[in-house]
């Protein structure tokens, strides 16, 4: 589809800012300000954005361990996640999810997941609801490669078949699951192949390639919001960070990795495509990298100003009527 | 209004019915249900009554229990079916690591209300596969209600209180139960969650029982009191949230305590009861708080070997006799 100037603008920033996040946490994760272990998706960043800009407020997405992108895109607020990820009690969990728990049921985020094909059921039920409440809305699944090797992947994509479901399934295949390369996990070289055995389309798409994901993703939930029923998108991405910081890695050479650094990178490509076109200046650039850091260095303000939760504070939120 | 004798079955298919009509984002989902109204016949006549609220699936459990909690987070009240209590283990991630903790873990955002149904329970010679009391894995998971109702109107009291709280429930409803009668209230009866009842009373034991265990521990209280034993029986029905101080305002009368469950005794439901009253109650014993349960084995097929494993009459009244040294 054509895009005007306005929305490719609004899909690099958005790209930008998942980026900047994301190294901003990688780095506050390795001076110890943020606890536990966080999943970046630095390269990954066009499947999240791609897909997310063809949703409305009121769609539903569910994610996963590397979710930060997906938030971001679906209009999650930087200065509530940042707060998450350093436990602290304005975020988005009051400190109780962190970084693989993070959600927003304002803006239809049902929730990351730290179980690896968590989102598969929840996304369906959503989808059975849409039909129940006889609304337009769809439910987006964001899953890795790894999980489509899970039973409730098979489970999930049966039911939503049947049922003709408006959920769409995004798997983001990123070529490796944890340290295992999905050319070894996978019996199929494309994951989106094995929709024929659930009788919805599959579509296999460059991830990288924000314009070819929107333009897929904006086919399969138009599909979906017509009463069509599901499909399954895979957006083939490359890993660029560990599967958690700190990933040793000894699973895979630098060589390979730098491979994705340049011209496969998402934000590279689509920074030089709008700088052909002539939407981009270098002045135009510098101006949107600015504002996304003012608004980072306001989220890391807030968060680091935040206090930590009291101790005691972790009995509460567990029933509405105890 | 009146009371009328029915099933425990019939119940539920009551309580469904009178909940359905009052909310329509109330629907049930799980396997088998539409052809002969649930696989025990315990949703019949809601199939018609609710076309397209009553919804067939595939054998899915993951998918079954992840749909109804999916639904649940989008404005909808679903119950789903579980078709035989042991299946739970098919959908565990669903139910304890999602159902159980999306609240918590999210910080309070978001209610669930959903109720896992599940015929549970022994007797019906149905084997290991068929046959299991999995309340206490559910106890033992921060962040999911678990009700054991036993006579008829608990089920349909507890049913509807289950549908209209907005927390998970996970409901175990004893197979063997299905077909027991007793008064039922007509129209609306509302048993709260987490409130045990004194369904007899004595002052010399207390026998702290549910579901099945329940019905064991009136007749041996029939026959305790021919011996000049008077037993009060608690029917627990919420174990979580519990009632603990109706069980020690109890316990601090007749001053001994037995629990009669038909789940395997180690690790068990008695066994934090027992616990519980010995660390709080302790001064108030006049003997070790005991347990009657179902042997550690995997439920046999045999009718010799199943009755032998199960708890019976008899184990609850050598017990009684054990603390009360008669």
């Amino acid at each position: 589809m054509p895009e005007d100037a306005q929305t490719l603008l609004s899909l690099y920033q958005t790209i930008m800012t998942i980026r900047h996040f994301e190294t901003l946490a990688g780095e506050m994760f390795a001076a110890g300000k943020i606890p536990g272990f966080i999943h970046l998706s630095i390269g990954q960043e066009a499947s999240a954005v791609g897909v997310c800009s063809v949703l409305r407020p009121d769609d539903y997405i569910t994610t996963t361990h590397r979710g930060h992108g997906h938030v971001i895109a679906k209009g999650g607020d930087l200065k509530k996640m940042l707060a998450e990820l350093m436990g602290r009690k304005t975020g988005y969990c009051k400190g109780k999810g962190g970084s693989m728990h993070v959600a927003d049921f304002s803006l239809g985020i049902l929730g990351a997941n730290g179980v690896v094909a968590g989102g598969f059921p929840i996304a369906v039920g959503a989808g059975l609801s849409i039909k129940l409440r006889k609304t337009d809305q769809v439910a987006v699944c964001f899953f890795g490669d790894g999980a489509s090797n899970r039973g409730p992947f098979h489970e999930a994509l049966n039911i939503a078949s049947i049922w003709k479901l408006p959920v769409l399934f995004v798997c983001e295949n990123n070529c490796y699951a944890s340290t295992t390369r999905t050319s070894y996990a996978c019996s199929v070289v494309d994951i989106a192949s094995r929709a024929k055995g659930y009788n919805i389309p599959g579509m296999s798409v460059d991830g990288n390639d924000i314009l070819a994901v929107r333009q897929a993703a904006g086919d399969a939930v138009a599909r979906a919001r017509r009463g069509e029923g599901p499909a399954l998108l895979e957006n083939k991405t490359y890993r660029r960070r560990g599967h958690f910081e700190g990933d040793p890695q000894k699973y895979r050479d630098h060589a390979e990795v730098a491979e994705w650094e340049q011209k496969k990178d998402p934000l590279f490509r689509l920074t030089a495509l709008l700088k052909k076109k002539k939407i981009l200046t270098d002045e135009s650039e510098n101006e949107i990298k600015g504002k996304v850091e003012i608004e980072l260095k306001e989220a890391v303000k807030f968060a680091e100003e935040s206090e930590f939760p009291k101790p005691e504070e972790a009995l509460e939120d567990m029933f509405i009527n105890p | 209004m009146a009371d009328r004798v029915m099933s425990s079955s019939a119940a539920l298919a009551e309580a469904l019915h009178e909940e359905m009509l009052r909310d329509e984002t109330i629907f049930i989902i799980g396997e088998d249900l539409i052809a002969h109204g649930g696989i025990f016949g315990q949703f019949k006549g809601l199939p018609e009554k609710f076309p397209g609220r009553v919804i067939d699936t595939p054998i899915s459990e993951t998918a079954i229990v992840g749909a109804g909690l999916g639904a649940a987070l989008t404005g909808m009240r679903p119950l789903v079916d579980m078709h035989f209590a042991d299946f739970v283990t098919c959908a565990m991630d669903e139910i304890v690591n999602q159902t159980a903790k999306i609240r918590y873990m999210f910080g309070g955002q978001v209610k669930v209300p959903l109720v896992i149904w599940a015929p549970d329970g022994a007797g019906l010679r149905a084997a290991a596969h068929h046959s299991q009391s999995l309340e206490g894995w559910f106890i033992h998971t921060p962040g999911i209600k678990v009700v054991v109702p036993s006579e008829p109107a608990d089920v349909k009291g507890l049913t509807k209180a289950a549908i209209r709280d907005d927390d998970p429930v996970i409901f175990f409803q004893h197979k063997k139960l299905f077909a027991k009668e007793g008064p039922v209230h007509e129209g609306e009866h509302l048993v709260p969650l987490g409130k045990a009842s004194v369904k007899r009373s004595g002052d010399q034991v207390t026998l702290l029982t549910y579901g099945s265990g329940f019905y064991m521990s009136m007749e041996a209280s029939d026959e305790l009191s021919k011996m000049g034993i008077e037993a009060e029986v608690i029917d627990i029905r919420t174990l979580k949230p519990l009632d603990f101080s109706t069980i020690a305002q109890s316990v601090k009368k007749t001053n001994r305590a037995i629990v009669v469950h038909e789940a395997c005794l180690s690790g068990g439901f008695g066994a934090e009861l027992a616990a519980r009253i010995s660390s709080e109650l302790f001064d108030y014993l006049d003997a070790p708080v005991i347990r009657v349960a179902a042997k550690d084995v995997p439920m046999p097929f045999s009718p010799t070997l199943e009755n032998f494993v199960l708890p019976k009459v008899e184990d609850v009244i050598k017990a009684v006799r054990q603390v009360t040294y008669r």
